[in-house]
């Protein structure tokens, strides 16, 4: 079971057309995800990562490759299923943490569940709350996003990503608006939440946030430059006790 | 497809969400609504005066005046038959069959004096008859006879705006008036009978006999009118022709003269009336629909405004896992409740912009469920084609270009 694959790319590749310059964001990404896996993707800015992610998290469609997701072959499906697959096997955590305004935490996490046609989900008000309850903000379920910290605010995407029990968490650089702090916040509910079991792919510039994960793939240019295990992995939640510590002093 | 229950439960959260939003949308309908209705319910409302203020003008009124209707050929001078006498106006009344009255109209008009106070006004020299023609009726006293009328009494009757002016606090039964300087005795005062089609006030008016008018004030000159009324309407054509045949023979001519006079008749005043207002009607029913556009492209524009924040909600609810029919089906229930409620409000309000025109000012609107039903259908067509239209457009988007949408 451990070595089935969540996720599983071959030759990717991604043009995006501008006017009459062809951009190849892609050439070529041959990527396999197991699961329990927790991913760091580096690379330059403009490398293709987000692109990557946005393919994997069935939010755009290749221009040509093979993508199976959870031994599904998503590329050959239509509109509304990739919305399915969307709501059923993915939860994106964006880098502009992309909450409803004037919504409140709680009605923005089950707001995936909505469209939870299947009804997979049993009692959704209560997933919810244990899904806010799981990245620690059980005491801010009816704040809007405007009053909640910028860290807040993307554990509350994290819990919207997590509320429909997804195959696979994917965040695009969430921790980019954050400071360190409350990166290492952040990061810190993603090895919590890895360690129960869920994959997760996260993009970041960070080599520091990058060491938190079990495995790195390098980025250059739209192909696969180096892919590695990490060698020491390092530990969120001790080094944030370490960091409160060193506050406190 | 969603269940109902919920995409009424998200409609309504999302509108009271952005109350702002909503409210503005709404107002777009409620006054192209309520502008609609209000300016085409006035436009029937005068329609309606003017229709009244003709049929107060008498029914199978016969009006006749001198000289040709078309001044073909060498004009008459003073002096030939081109004016009527109280002998034309026996004639008639003796020899026509299918005139039920008849009267001379002698007009003159001048300063009043009476109740201390003065007043510039028409006086009307008439025989009793009149009161019949043109429908007066008394609201005081009592009318002059065929007595009066012969022994040239000095006795009048007051129009409603002349006594509120002259007798506001008095009774002017039996008070004396001075008609330029003549005493008059004050015998009735008339009922109201408002503005007339043309839209001047018909209570301004003194009547009178018309041989103490003819002789007293004008000095004995010449009638000015002739009054009738016709027996039926159906035979009002009828009546004109054998009022012809004999003012002709009265005024001597030869066959092949053309006639000295001109005799009109209620159903001709009334079509030109009636065309003035439809002409009117139509004039404040563009003025209504140039609002109605007015207030689409309102609707349109804040519709189209709130696209930008609307398409980041779409591509945030397609990433979650909404499919495209999802959100159409969201947005047009939005729109059709948005549309639905500034529809009603639209009605409302014009119906309490309408209840103050009537009370407060001399507009008289008259709603008319039609137009109630057509500026809702077009405002709400408004409404939704263009929250809908550009939502359609950003649900059928990749999620991600929905979300990086600016
Ligand atoms: N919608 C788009 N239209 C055209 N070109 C695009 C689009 N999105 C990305 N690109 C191009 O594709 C390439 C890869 O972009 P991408 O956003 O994947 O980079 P990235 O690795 O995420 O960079 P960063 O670290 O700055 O976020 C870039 O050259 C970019 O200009
Ligand atoms: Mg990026």
């Amino acid at each position: 079971m451990e070595n089935k694959s969540v996720i599983d790319v071959r030759q990717l590749i991604k043009v995006y057309q501008v006017g009459d310059v062809a951009v190849h964001a892609l050439r070529g990404i041959n990527l396999t995800v197991s699961a329990g896996e927790f991913l760091a993707i580096m690379g330059a800015s403009g490398s293709g990562k987000s692109t990557l992610m946005n393919l994997l998290g069935c939010l755009d469609q290749p221009t040509s490759g093979e993508y199976f997701l959870d031994g599904v072959a998503v590329d050959a499906l239509s509109k509304n299923e990739y919305a399915d697959i969307r709501n059923q096997k993915i939860g994106f955590v964006f880098q502009g943490f992309n909450l409803l305004p004037r919504t409140t935490a709680l009605e923005n996490v089950e707001l995936p569940l909505m469209y939870d046609r299947l009804h997979r989900i049993k009692n959704p008000r209560q997933s919810a709350i244990e899904s806010l309850e799981r990245v620690g903000l059980g005491d801010r379920m009816d704040h809007i996003p405007n009053q909640l910290s910028g860290g807040q605010q993307q554990r509350v995407a994290i819990a919207r990503a997590l509320v429909n029990e997804p195959a696979i968490l994917l965040a695009d650089e969430p921790t980019g608006n954050l400071d360190s702090r409350t990166s290492l916040e952040v990061i810190s509910v993603f090895q919590e939440l890895n360690s129960q079991g869920i994959t997760i792919i996260l993009v970041t510039h960070e080599h520091d946030l990058a060491n938190y994960a079990r495995r790195i793939v390098e980025l250059r240019d739209g192909i696969v430059l180096k892919d590695k295990l990490v060698p020491t992995r390092k530990n969120a939640r001790k080094d944030l006790e370490v960091y409160k510590q060193e506050e406190n002093q | 497809m969603l269940q109902l229950k919920n995409v009424l439960k998200t409609a309504f959260k999302s509108i009271f969400k952005n109350r702002m939003r909503s409210l503005l949308t709404s107002l777009g309908i409620i006054i192209g609504v309520s502008a609609v209705i209000v300016m085409v319910s006035i436009g029937e409302g005068s329609q309606k005066q003017i229709e009244e203020g003709i049929q107060s003008l008498g029914t199978n009124l016969i009006v006749v005046f001198p000289g040709a209707s078309r001044s073909g050929g060498v004009s008459r001078g003073a002096g030939s038959f081109n004016r009527f006498t109280f002998e034309d106006v026996e004639k008639i009344d003796r020899e026509a069959a299918l005139i039920s009255a008849v009267s001379p109209v002698v007009r003159t008009g001048g300063q009043i004096i009476g109740g201390g106070k003065n007043w510039f006004t028409t006086v009307f020299g008439v025989s009793p008859a009149y009161f019949e023609i043109r429908n007066w009726e008394l609201q005081d006293g009592e009318f002059f006879s065929e007595r009066d009328l012969r022994a040239k009494k000095k006795v009048a009757l007051l129009g409603k705006t002349i006594t509120d002016e002259l007798f506001a606090e008095q009774d002017p039964i039996g008070e004396k008036i001075r008609i330029r300087s003549v005493p008059f005795t004050v015998i009735g005062v008339l009922k109201s009978k408002g503005q007339s089609g043309m839209g001047n006030d018909q209570d301004d008016v003194i009547l009178a006999p018309a041989t103490t008018v003819f002789y007293r004030l004008k000095g004995g000159r010449h009638v000015d009118m002739i009054n009738a009324s016709a027996l039926s309407v159906e035979r009002i054509d009828a009546a004109q022709e054998e009022m012809r045949a004999i003012l002709r023979e009265a005024h001597r001519l030869s066959p092949g003269d053309d006639d000295d006079f001109t005799i009109s008749n209620q159903a001709e005043i009334s079509d030109a009336a009636s065309e003035t207002s439809r002409i009117m009607t139509l004039l404040l029913g563009s003025i209504a629909g140039v609002s109605l556009v007015v207030g689409g492209i309102g609707i349109m524009n804040i519709m189209l405004v709130s696209v930008t924040e609307r398409t980041r909600e779409i591509g945030i609810r397609l990433s979650v896992g909404a499919r495209s029919i999802d959100v159409l089906i969201q947005f047009l229930t939005e729109a059709v409740i948005l549309s639905l409620s500034g529809g009603v409000l639209g009605i409302l309000l014009s119906f309490i912009i309408s209840i103050i025109l009537n009370r407060f000012t001399e507009l008289v609107a008259v709603v008319n469920p039609q137009i109630i039903i057509v500026s809702t259908l077009f405002s709400a067509a408004v409404g939704i084609f263009f929250g809908f239209y550009p939502a359609r457009k950003a649900s059928l988007l990749n999620p991600i270009d929905a979300l990086r949408y600016e």
